[in-house]
């Protein structure tokens, strides 16, 4: 569909956005995304489309919630502290339903931390982030591909299902360059159809309203209620991950994003030595592929969780494994990066625990 | 029965939930007036902001979004650049405008967005119980400074016009008043102009409307025009702070 | 096949396009590659590095935590990246700048005049070619012709005239034994 380009993954982000119909971005300086306001900056204009570097991430996402109420595509990136300023009306935006969709190029935290890559925001991501009972479709990308063919995904499902959509990614799928194809047809803003709840011009029709509250007794419990029922359908519908070699393991490394490509080398240092080891990426981290965790907990022996963070992923594959079998954490938090040989190395320890050649913790 | 001023088309036919001699009914009806007489009312999108107005949305009868405390000259500009056909206002209160969303106040005049502004100034926080507001008076008692504002303690009130004055890409900033008849007509000349302004893609308009809160200030109605009429007027002069001379912005900006 | 490389030295010696440039090369080459910088406030003085692979099969890691090839083009880095070469591997050295030598006896040292080259080229920028070309010479991994052909592609404002000036010290970095 298009020529072999080398990019960046924050320019293979920003051109994804625009080929999937993105026209309008608002944002603030923060690294390790730079690079996609600065993408955005010239190339939103080539296409009729409006830049705008905000005042402030809290103006930028607020700026989005503008925009987005008039039914076009919109994007805003930022990094772990930029997009905890977003959560306010990233809340808002859940709240008054409207389908935005941003990234996350996740650093060092917390506080100012660092500007290394890592995915100590995940908790953020998958539990919602601001106020109020909501959530957010998330993609977690761990290539430059993927990072350009994801937006026109998330731009869907947000549609289809009135929610918001973010890519979590870190410092290094961002900095990173990879050769990419874009997979997918440019998308055409004009093509698509206009939602029936977008604000604009009431000539003929009944004014609209974009809000998130309603303060008569009971009304907002109704509407929670009903956006769940489309939560529970993005659960059943919308999972993705990708299982690599988990039919015969006797442990299975689950990770995602970075954490996973340090992963997969381990996997096939595993593989290379005859060892039963298999690797489950999330590709979607709400929802979380549950089902597909509790099908392998009834037929691997272990599983071990790769993550750049304190421990939040493991959570997940806990409540999901919930006691079958035991699930062991390889944690590297704020900035640093796991390396195929040392969790090649743990995996070799659990091997051994697992055949009781020895008895660990 | 011969009815001479009907309800602005731009004004929903509902029961408003304001307090007997709050001003923001009045300030409402002006910018209904405004958008009936320019004719703009069904490409009009208002910007409902967090505080006693937050049921505007309701009350006027055109598209309308409410947004985070304090951001509406955000969302404006978000709906403004994504829609520049549409006429785009934000309706503001004080605690609103000039305290917690003072960034994007500054900000979206700094960057002269073709929008237009309607701030509601009556001294106080409406909805969360009559607290100190930005513009709250030297003196003047509040919930949270029940001895009277002190400027050891509080420092000095926001003038609102006088500092987005500074600002290139501010054109048109005007205080008006709604205490008595003769001001509210004054007040209606200036809203009705920064729409107008809008129309003409002159760029970015503000109206500083001085307004009564009688329940938070436990007051009268009455009395609460005699407090804008006695105090604020000496504190927030009237007149215009930039008359929107010269002519178009670049309205290729999209 | 699998070559992981580190390059490194001053913000400014082109450590970072050297790296570009290796991982277009490789793409056009037909490799599976990746590139990744250091960033940010690190960019500025002190030490810029990268990472980048070149594979015949998927890159895994983008970050090369045990390099089969360092280059090293200014002192601090060698210290930097002495530790962290695979056993047998290679170390290219900026022998116009850096004095130091490595310590291990496991690993093979290129040593290049990077700077000498460039210098005598009237080109004093593009020393870190000479290092690429002593690179596509001493691991096979990409040829200098593979190299020359990215050049246009990496630097897309740059001259005929001044590309041919990096071709010819990718040649001289590669002439060298």
């Amino acid at each position: 569909m298009s020529e072999k380009l080398l990019m960046k993954g924050n320019e293979a982000f920003a051109e994804g956005t625009v080929r999937a119909g993105c026209r309008f971005f608002a944002g603030y300086p923060i690294t390790p995304q730079n690079e996609v306001p600065e993408y955005m900056s010239w190339r939103l204009p080539e296409v009729g489309g409006s830049f705008i570097q905000a005042e402030s991430e809290v103006a930028a996402i607020n700026m989005l919630y503008g925009a987005a109420a008039t039914g076009i595509r919109t994007m805003t990136s930022s990094s772990s502290p930029g997009i905890s300023l977003k959560q306010e009306g990233i809340s808002y935006c859940a709240g008054a339903d409207l389908p935005i969709f941003y990234a996350n190029v996740a650093r060092g935290g917390p506080g100012l931390g660092n500007i290394a890559g890592a995915q100590g925001d995940y908790f953020q991501s998958v539990r919602g982030g601001g106020h109020g009972d909501y959530r957010v479709f998330v993609m977690a990308p761990d290539s430059v591909s993927e990072m350009g063919n994801f937006p026109l995904h998330c731009y869907e499902v947000a549609e289809k299902y009135r929610v918001p959509a973010m890519i979590l990614a870190d410092g290094i799928l961002g900095q990173m360059m990879e050769p990419l194809e874009f997979k997918f047809e440019t998308v055409d803003p004009k093509s698509l159809k206009t939602p029936p709840w977008a604000l604009g011009d009431c000539t003929g029709r009944k004014k609209r309203i974009v809000r998130s509250y309603d303060l008569s007794e009971g009304a907002l419990e109704i509407m929670t209620l009903n956006r769940a029922k489309r939560y529970k359908e993005i659960e059943e519908k919308e999972v993705l991950f990708e299982a690599r070699s988990c039919e015969d393991a006797e442990l299975i490394l689950v990770a995602y994003g970075t954490s996973a490509r340090a992963s997969t080398a381990a996997l096939k240092m595993a593989r290379a030595q005859g060892l039963k080891v298999g690797l489950l990426r999330p590709i979607t981290l709400w929802p979380f592929p549950k089902k597909k965790i509790q099908e392998l907990a009834a037929k691997t022996s272990s599983f071990l969780v790769v993550e750049m963070s304190l421990g939040q992923l493991v959570d997940d594959v806990r409540l999901a494994v919930d006691g079958r079998v035991p699930v062991h954490l390889h944690a590297r938090p704020s900035g640093a990066v796991p390396t195929g040989e040392e969790i090649f190395a743990q995996i070799q320890e659990e091997l051994k625990a697992q055949k009781g050649e020895y008895v660990c913790y | 029965m011969l009815l001479i001023n009907p309800r602005p088309e731009s004004l929903v036919d509902v029961k408003m939930h304001y307090c007997p001699g709050c001003g923001h009914g009045v300030a409402h009806r002006l910018v209904a007036e405004a958008m009936d007489e320019l004719g703009i009312r069904e490409r009009t999108i208002g910007v409902a902001p967090v505080g006693c107005a937050v049921f505007s949305d309701d009350y006027f009868n055109c598209d309308m979004i409410q947004g985070a405390h304090g951001r509406g000259p955000a969302i404006a500009t978000g709906l403004k650049r994504t829609r520049p056909d549409c006429i785009v206002f934000s309706y503001q209160g004080d605690g609103d405008l000039a305290s917690i969303g003072m960034g994007e106040t500054i900000h979206s005049a700094a960057r002269g967005e073709n929008i237009t502004i309607i701030f509601i100034n009556n001294a106080t926080y409406g909805m969360t119980g009559g607290q100190m507001a930005p513009t709250t008076l030297m003196g003047q008692k509040a919930s949270t400074c029940p001895l009277g504002r002190d400027p050891q303690v509080n420092g000095y009130p926001i003038k609102v016009c006088e500092l987005l004055a500074q600002l290139e890409g501010a054109r048109y900033l005007e205080r008006v008043s709604l205490h008595t008849a003769a001001h509210v007509i004054k007040a209606k000349k200036a809203v009705k102009k920064a729409f107008q302004n809008q129309v003409d893609g002159k760029g970015f308009s503000l109206v500083e409307i001085l307004s009564t809160c009688p329940t938070n200030m436990g007051i009268s109605p009455l009395e609460a025009t005699k407090f804008i009429a006695d105090k604020m007027l000496a504190q927030y002069p009237l007149g215009v702070y930039k008359g929107a001379e010269g002519g178009k912005i670049d309205v290729s900006r999209n | 096949m699998y070559q992981g490389i580190r390059i490194s030295g001053f913000g400014g010696q082109g450590i970072i396009s050297s790296g570009v440039l290796l991982a277009y090369a490789g793409m056009l080459d037909g490799k599976e590659v990746s590139f990744f910088p250091s960033y940010g406030a690190e960019m500025r003085g002190g030490t810029a590095n990268c990472s980048v692979v070149i594979s015949s099969e998927e890159v895994t890691t983008p970050v090369v935590s045990q390099p089969d090839t360092v280059i090293i083009m200014n002192e601090p880095s060698l210290a930097k990246f002495e530790p962290l070469v695979k056993s047998g591997g290679l170390m290219i050295i900026n022998e116009s700048l850096v004095k130091s030598r490595p310590k291990r006896q496991d690993i093979k040292v290129v040593l290049v005049p990077c700077n000498q080259i460039a210098a005598d080229l009237k080109a004093p920028k593009i020393a870190n070619m000479a290092a690429l070309g002593a690179f596509c010479k001493h691991t096979g991994a990409l040829s200098v012709e593979a190299v020359a052909k990215a050049l246009p592609k990496v630097f897309k404002r740059a001259k005929p005239e001044i590309l041919a000036l990096n071709v010819e010290a990718l040649k001289k970095g590669a002439a060298l034994n």
